[in-house]
């Protein structure tokens, strides 16, 4: 890797070194473009290949084969001749393609003739009663400090919800001589139906197999509760314990852990600041941008790759994230030499096979996405209910950014990623309308918290801001 | 068929729903018409200042009768706004911007107007403990402060509609004419007629003017704000200054305003703006050096509303001149929101009567001799 330095113009800047980004860059770098990636994190992986080069953990098999992928992903990054800056936090892009970027207490802003966005997915919001007590926390955020640091929940520990991410975790806490109490699966018994006619599709995907084995380890002599549809986390300050709904019976654990997922969503933060326009995908339940083949998106110059794009995993990101990098190439640099791209669709086709059998699936239950009690905390930030939400559409907001002004609703620190969705789809509920129309927060950079001594530190002069080089 | 009303309002700003509600507690049935909804630009994102200080002479006596109505804010629209009077502050950072603010206080003492007080450093420090120690004093105006001005519009909106108002909102206006002694716009596939018709449209009134032959130089323009997390209380007035752009304005659940008036993109077509942050660098080095203890606040979010701006920063108030039955409220040039609840009773006022007790001297249409294409 070059020793990254913030010079004031690029002709690519990428956004995130998930597999999206790295793919990218590398394509474009490769090209000869002056290709420059920023990523939030202490080293290249994302999410999906977290600390690839850096984990703790004495046997990076027990992570699965997958996670060995993400190290050729970077080792081709390293060669590429692109810059990286790591720990670098992007809160602001807008139409001139202008970012704003933080590093080491220091903001810069710099231009891009083009910009990749791979800033990845969220986990889904995943609203119960007492999902704010401590004691519970998301699997994604469980399994970030089992791959960065090594660490396994200790005690009475329970995970709940659905998705891959749910098995991929209990298999990977198992090896990691993780003990769990119970499985508690939201899967809805009638998603089956709707996803049984994916399942041709599905049986040819990698997914198949790999699910089926993950599943059975996952399983094998751990308690699993299934079909799940209602919870409920209590404890006074602390969790102690869940009381559940499943099949029409009740019961009630015991815990000092739990761990929640339903799904990932693309992390649309940065393209929405940016004015990228998006559209809700009824089969996701979320908000994604609206692109072209290549990844362009409604404005000039800004492509999105990866799960940012819509949710399909690290193989179809890293294809995305080469598409978007050719079209760049193509655009800036036509003469250059570049893989066809028909070629790389037709692996992202491939990549995709078995996504529409998992969307459909692992679709979660409205009673998991919309909470029917009032008394739910909906924007931990601001602690607004779902009866606070519900009571400002009974005075007149019509969507979520009324919400903020009546509420302060996604006015914290997270900016609306921990209810974004939530509170799309109850007011869409409330209202008695489409998800599309009631839409989203409108974002503003910046889209990640940074402090006014770094504002106040942007160096003006486009001269000064090439002098801001990282040791 | 086409629906009629009393009056036609175009806007659902502060002005526009406070006239609204003005006329209709005066028993005539407006209908107003808002493209987006109550609040969504200007009214609904500004600083909230209810500010009486450093204003032009020619508003004094609107922003007077205003203030009026904000200190019985709740018996008005049933709703307190969340306003507070804990004051407003412009700060001289040195002795030399101390001499033109003792002249002007003392000019508006002379035109009978004591709302501004000379302050010194002392009495400062007590309002303002955190402010730097270098800043000798400033002139203090201690019944204004601030409100929050989303609910405030919405509480104006809502009152309106309840006192009998037509609150269209989602409605944009799609033409403007007169037919005879009626306006008639388009709206929605819906055709409105009224006798008198008010524009309030802000950034978007130029629009509405040239459609009735009096176009008025109004611009939009992007004014930013920022907004910080929460920091342990340390300032009530809200603190301006006079060289520098900065307001400065700390809420009571701890989180601090950054505004003053640096200007971002507008693209007033698209409800669209565009932050510039190498202006809002300045406006966080002007935090940085007047309250040090700001320097480590996390910034968490910008934005700009898209306001109305006019050539000599003052707003158009009053009945036009080229064309029966239109008045124009408009042009507020980003310090409309304390104006916004007197402008509106005076409009009542003028479309009832035809006269108001408060001079609008100075903020007419007859100002501009061309702005109709006239001479």
């Amino acid at each position: 890797m070059t020793a990254p330095a913030f010079a004031s113009s690029h002709d690519l800047v990428v956004v995130g070194a998930g597999p999206a980004g790295l793919a990218a860059a590398t394509l474009a770098a490769q090209a000869g473009l002056g290709t420059l990636l920023l990523d939030e994190n202490a080293s290249p992986g994302g999410q999906i290949y977290r600390a690839v080069t850096t984990t703790p953990l004495p046997d990076r098999a027990l992570l699965g084969p997958e996670f060995a992928q993400g190290g050729a992903l970077v080792e081709a990054f390293a060669r590429s001749g692109a810059a990286y800056v790591a720990g670098a936090t992007v809160w602001h892009l807008d139409r001139d393609l202008t970012l704003g970027v933080s590093a080491a207490g220091r903001a810069a802003l710099i231009k891009a003739r083009r910009v990749i966005l791979a800033t990845g997915a969220l986990e889904r919001p995943f609203p119960i009663p007492g999902w704010t007590l401590p004691g519970v926390m998301t699997i994604g955020a469980a399994q970030t400090l089992l791959k960065a640091s090594g660490m396994i929940p200790q005690g009475r520990v329970a995970l709940a919800g659905s998705g891959p991410l749910l098995w991929l975790y209990a298999a990977q806490l198992k090896r990691a001589g993780g003990r769990l109490a119970a499985i508690l699966d939201t899967t809805p018994r009638e998603n089956w139906r709707a996803a049984w006619r994916h399942m041709p599709d599905f049986l040819r995907s990698p997914y198949a197999f790999k699910g089926l084995k993950l599943t059975r380890e996952a399983r094998a002599g751990t308690r699993v509760i299934a079909n799940v549809t209602a919870l409920e986390a209590f404890g006074e300050g602390r969790l102690a314990g869940l009381r559940y709904a499943a099949g029409g019976k009740r019961g009630e654990l015991s815990l000092d852990a739990l761990l929640l997922h339903q799904g990932v969503v693309p992390n649309v933060n940065l393209a929405m600041a940016a004015g990228v326009a998006h559209r809700w995908d009824e089969a996701q339940a979320c908000f994604v941008p609206t692109l072209d083949a290549g990844g362009q998106s409604s404005v000039q110059g800004v492509s999105i790759a990866g799960d940012g794009a819509g949710i399909g995993g690290a193989e179809a990101a890293a294809e995305r994230g080469r598409l978007a990098a050719v079209a760049v190439v193509k655009a800036l640099k036509p003469e250059a030499s570049t893989p066809d791209a028909a070629a790389i669709a037709a692996a992202l086709a491939k990549a995709m096979r078995g996504r529409a059998f998992l969307d459909a699936l692992f679709r979660p239950a409205p009673a998991f996405r919309v909470p029917a009690r009032d008394e739910v905390i909906v924007c931990r930030c601001e602690e607004v209910s779902a009866g606070d939400i519900r009571a400002s559409v009974a005075i007149g907001a019509t969507g979520p950014n009324q919400l903020k002004a009546y509420r302060r609703a996604g006015m914290g620190p997270c900016q609306g990623r921990m209810c974004g969705l939530t509170v799309t789809e109850l007011m869409a509920q409330a209202r008695g309308k489409m998800a599309q129309e009631i839409g989203y927060y409108r974002l503003r950079s910046p889209v990640k918290p940074v402090t006014l001594d770094e504002i106040a530190s942007i160096q003006p002069d486009p001269a000064a801001i090439a002098a801001v080089v990282r040791e | 068929m086409s629906r009629t009303a009393d009056v036609l309002i175009v806007g659902g700003g502060i002005h526009g729903c406070a006239t609204a509600l003005h006329l209709a507690k005066a028993g005539a049935r407006p209908a107003l018409f808002e493209k987006d909804y109550a609040g969504r630009h200007a009214s609904g994102v500004n600083a909230g200042g209810v500010r009486q200080l450093a204003r032009d002479v020619a508003e004094i006596p609107l922003s007077i009768r205003a203030m009026g109505l904000w200190e019985n804010i709740a018996d008005l629209v049933d709703d307190d706004c969340g306003f507070d009077q804990h004051g407003q502050v412009l700060v001289a950072e040195s002795e030399a911007e101390l001499a033109p603010m003792r002249a002007r206080v003392a000019d508006l003492r002379a035109r009978g107007f004591t709302h501004e007080e000379m302050i010194d450093a002392a009495e400062l420090r007590r309002l303002a403990p955190a402010v730097a120690e270098t800043c000798p004093g400033g002139v203090v105006s201690r019944r204004a402060g601030a409100a929050d001005p989303a609910r405030t519009t919405t509480a104006f909106r809502r009152k309106a509609a309840a006192l009998g108002a037509m609150i269209h909102e989602g409605a944009r206006v799609e033409t403007v004419r007169k037919e005879g002694r009626d306006f008639v716009l388009d709206v929605g596939g819906q055709t409105w007629r009224a006798p008198v018709l008010v524009n309030a449209a802000g950034a978007w009134a130029g629009g509405v003017a040239a459609q009735l032959g009096e176009p008025i130089p109004v611009q939009p323009i992007a004014p930013m704000l920022m907004i910080t997390a929460r920091v342990p209380a340390f300032i009530k007035p809200v603190a301006i200054l006079r060289g520098r752009k900065l307001s400065f304005k700390q809420f009571a659940n701890g989180s601090v305003m950054i505004g003053g008036g640096h200007l971002g993109q507008v693209f007033p077509d698209e409800n669209a703006t565009v932050l510039d942050w190498r202006k809002l660098q300045e406006s966080a080095r002007t935090v940085w050096e007047l309250f040090p203890i700001m320097r480590g606040a996390t910034i968490l979010r910008a934005w700009a509303g898209i306001e109305g701006r006019m050539p000599d920063d003052l707003p158009i108030i009053g009945p036009s001149a080229r064309c029966e039955g239109l008045f124009h409220q408009c042009g507020f040039s980003a310090h409309g929101f304390q104006l916004g609840p007197g402008a509106g009773a005076v409009m009542a006022e003028l479309i009832a009567t035809g006269a108001t007790a408060t001079p609008l001297d100075g903020l007419q249409i007859t100002r501009f001799p061309h702005a109709g294409g006239l001479s």
